[in-house]
């Protein structure tokens, strides 16, 4: 038996860290109050509220394929096949619910968009985490190379479906989602995408934090770390690889929704393996099975790519006014497709483990335990 | 009615038999040793036995259940638990998650209830975290709950295994070679434990090991095996001095 004082000063201390954590999602709150009321009254600009919304997306992006790639130890190569299905199921519910495409008249009026844009949300999730499904089957006999081949194949089959279907506009791609918007903003002139891309964000963090830390998902980090311990405890792997990756491929579809709806349009080609190249490049750099290193990682790749868009350009006018580019050649945005997988290769030889390893900012900074738990 | 029940197990590698007709009876609140010269085939009955490999043929009766071509997942579900040869622990979990997850076969939430922090999920992870810190603190092992296994010696990473292995709450617990890599104190620890784990719980173990020591201060019948074959039966001090047995460890200075 514990001596009762030492059972009270730790509940004690238990009521105030959960106090904390409550004052802390109070603070989330008010930021992210505070961010809707600046984009509303103009503070804001569309360039930086875009930017903003990518992070958002971006972190879902990779904070999903984390959970495969991080905890479970598996090689996802084909991560924005699942994107790609989540953008272009969100997107067709979302134009047969408010347009009369798809399904002859539009489905509901205008007025509804705003309560029904979840339901676009949730399809486009759903039906990504039974593609999710197809995946995991191959996952229980194969794992590294094989896997990572799987995948990408996985990644191409979808594309080259979806351009092959005219009914949704094949390899023109798809577009009119700012329809729904619109019709959202009908009802009520707030910037509805942020909104709706700031809580899914925070959504997906809380079900990947809760997940992490509970016995059941705890069941991943012992898959990845030694299977057949985990076999012999009791641990259905089969079950667990279905879970991560329906889980994993649901909330990318997730992304892809929110994307096709912030930019309007979509083509398949906007998911090809150079989008999943971009989820792969987030998880390395943050840290395989880091949550906080995965969301720094999105949040500073994302202001690199953005970046990039300026730098590239000076670089051109740079490099020519010293005649050292021909002058008939100019150094343009393909280019980043050169730096991003050089920040990969380079990672990979200096640092494999990503910049925070499998350690979550609070292992760095201990001082933040006051403020969140991680495992 | 025996705890564990196996008839005729045979388990063929290719050209190779690792195992032949191997039969025994393991009755509850029984403690059995099993031992033989490397590569024997004595890993061969706990992996089969386990659920790992699908025996070539034999039958295994566990609890009265017939377990042949169970998933390893479902026979721990059963009541069975294991250690290994080699120390099989999640060294990047920390020392009370290595228990928690022994509580995964009767976790009784789902995905939605870990997600969304239901009573029924509060609850079930309430009482695996007051088990785990239980059974930790009665293996000894309190002070390291918060360590990663990788950075504890390895004589308190074998006692973590077996942590882990009761954590399930089985009825027959399945150790193979819990002594080996140990010195004579940390040896001395394990005999007390596992001698109290027996007392205290009344389950059956079964054990692989070739440290005599161990074996005569905890067995009560062993089972010798050489080259997949029974050679001999019986209490530790008639294996001592069985012929047999004496020819099968020539030049293994281990008897
Ligand atoms: N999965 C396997 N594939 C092929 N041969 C195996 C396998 N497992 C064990 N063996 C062989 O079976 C024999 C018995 O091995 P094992 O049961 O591990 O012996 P030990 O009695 O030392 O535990 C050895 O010759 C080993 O090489
Ligand atoms: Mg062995």
């Amino acid at each position: 038996m514990q001596p009762r004082t030492s059972d009270f000063t730790s509940s004690l201390s238990s009521i105030a860290q959960s106090a904390q954590r409550r004052t802390l999602n109070f603070v989330f709150l008010l930021a992210a109050l505070a961010l809707i009321l600046a984009v509303h009254y103009d503070f804001l600009d569309d360039y930086i509220m875009t930017i903003l919304m990518l992070m958002g997306i971006n972190i879902i992006f990779a904070a999903s394929l984390n959970l495969v790639n991080g905890y479970m130890g598996e090689f996802s190569c084909g991560h924005a096949g699942f994107m790609c299905v989540g953008a272009y199921v969100g997107s067709i519910v979302s134009l047969g619910f408010f347009t009369g495409r798809f399904f002859g008249a539009s489905f509901f009026p205008p007025e509804f968009a705003p309560f029904l844009f979840p339901v676009v949300l949730l399809a486009a999730t759903l039906v990504s985490a039974v593609f999710g499904l197809i995946v995991a089957l191959p996952s229980f006999h194969t794992r590294d190379d094989y896997l990572a081949i799987i995948t990408i194949a996985a990644n191409f089959i979808i594309i080259s479906i979806v351009v092959n279907i005219d009914a949704i506009g094949g390899s023109r791609g798809l577009q009119g989602m700012k329809r729904t918007m619109n019709a959202m903003r009908q009802v009520l002139d707030i910037p509805w995408m942020l909104v709706w891309v700031v809580i899914c964000t925070v959504l997906c963090i809380t079900v990947l934090y809760r997940l992490m830390t509970s016995t059941y998902g705890k069941g991943i980090s012992a898959v990845c770390q030694n299977e057949v311990a985990a076999e012999i405890m009791g641990v259905n792997t089969n079950r667990v690889k279905t879970m991560a990756f329906m889980v994993s491929s649901g909330l990318a579809g997730l992304a892809g929704a929110l994307y096709a709806h912030v930019y309007g349009y979509i083509n398949a080609t906007n998911f090809d393996i150079l989008k999943s190249t971009e989820g792969l490049v987030m998880v390395y750099l943050g840290g395989m099975g880091s949550l906080s290193g995965v969301i720094l990682a999105a949040i500073g790749f994302t202001l690199l790519v953005e970046m990039l868009r300026f730098i590239l350009p000076a670089m051109n006018d740079f490099l020519h006014a010293f005649s050292l580019l021909p002058a008939d050649y100019s150094l343009n945005q393909v280019w980043k497709w050169v730096i991003i997988p050089l920040i990969l290769i380079l990672l990979m030889q200096f640092r494999p483990e990503g910049f925070l390893g499998n350690k979550e900012l609070t292992h760095v900074f201990p001082r933040l335990k006051r403020w969140i738990y991680f495992k | 009615m025996p705890l564990l029940e196996i008839n005729g197990l045979t388990q063929r590698f290719g050209g190779l038999q690792a195992l032949a007709d191997f039969s025994i009876d393991i009755d509850e609140h029984d403690l059995v040793g099993l031992i033989g010269p490397n590569g024997a085939g004595k890993t061969t009955v706990f992996n089969l036995v386990s659920g790992f490999y699908r025996p070539t043929s034999g039958s295994i009766r566990f609890a009265g259940t017939p377990t042949l071509g169970l998933k390893p997942h479902r026979v721990t579900a059963l009541g069975m638990a294991r250690t290994f040869q080699n120390i099989r622990l999640w060294h990047d979990l920390t020392v009370l998650d290595n228990i928690r997850l022994a509580g995964y076969c009767s976790l009784g939430y789902s995905f939605l209830d870990a997600v969304l922090r239901t009573k029924r999920y509060k609850d079930a992870e309430q009482s695996i975290r007051t088990k785990s810190l239980e059974i930790l603190e009665m293996m000894e092992l309190g002070e390291f709950a918060q360590e990663y296994p990788k950075n504890l010696p390895y004589g308190l990473q074998r006692r973590v295994e077996l942590a882990r292995a009761l954590a399930t709450k089985p009825k027959l617990l399945l150790l193979d070679e819990p002594a080996a890599g140990l010195n004579s104190v940390d040896v001395d620890d394990l005999i007390r434990h596992i001698r109290w784990i027996y007392d205290e719980f009344r389950i059956s173990i079964w054990m692989i090991e070739h440290q005599m020591k161990v074996v005569m201060s905890l067995c009560q019948h062993l089972m010798v095996v050489d080259f997949g074959r029974t050679i001999a039966k019986g209490t530790p001090l008639e294996i001592q001095s069985n012929p047999v047995v004496i020819n099968a460890y020539l030049g293994d200075d281990v008897l």
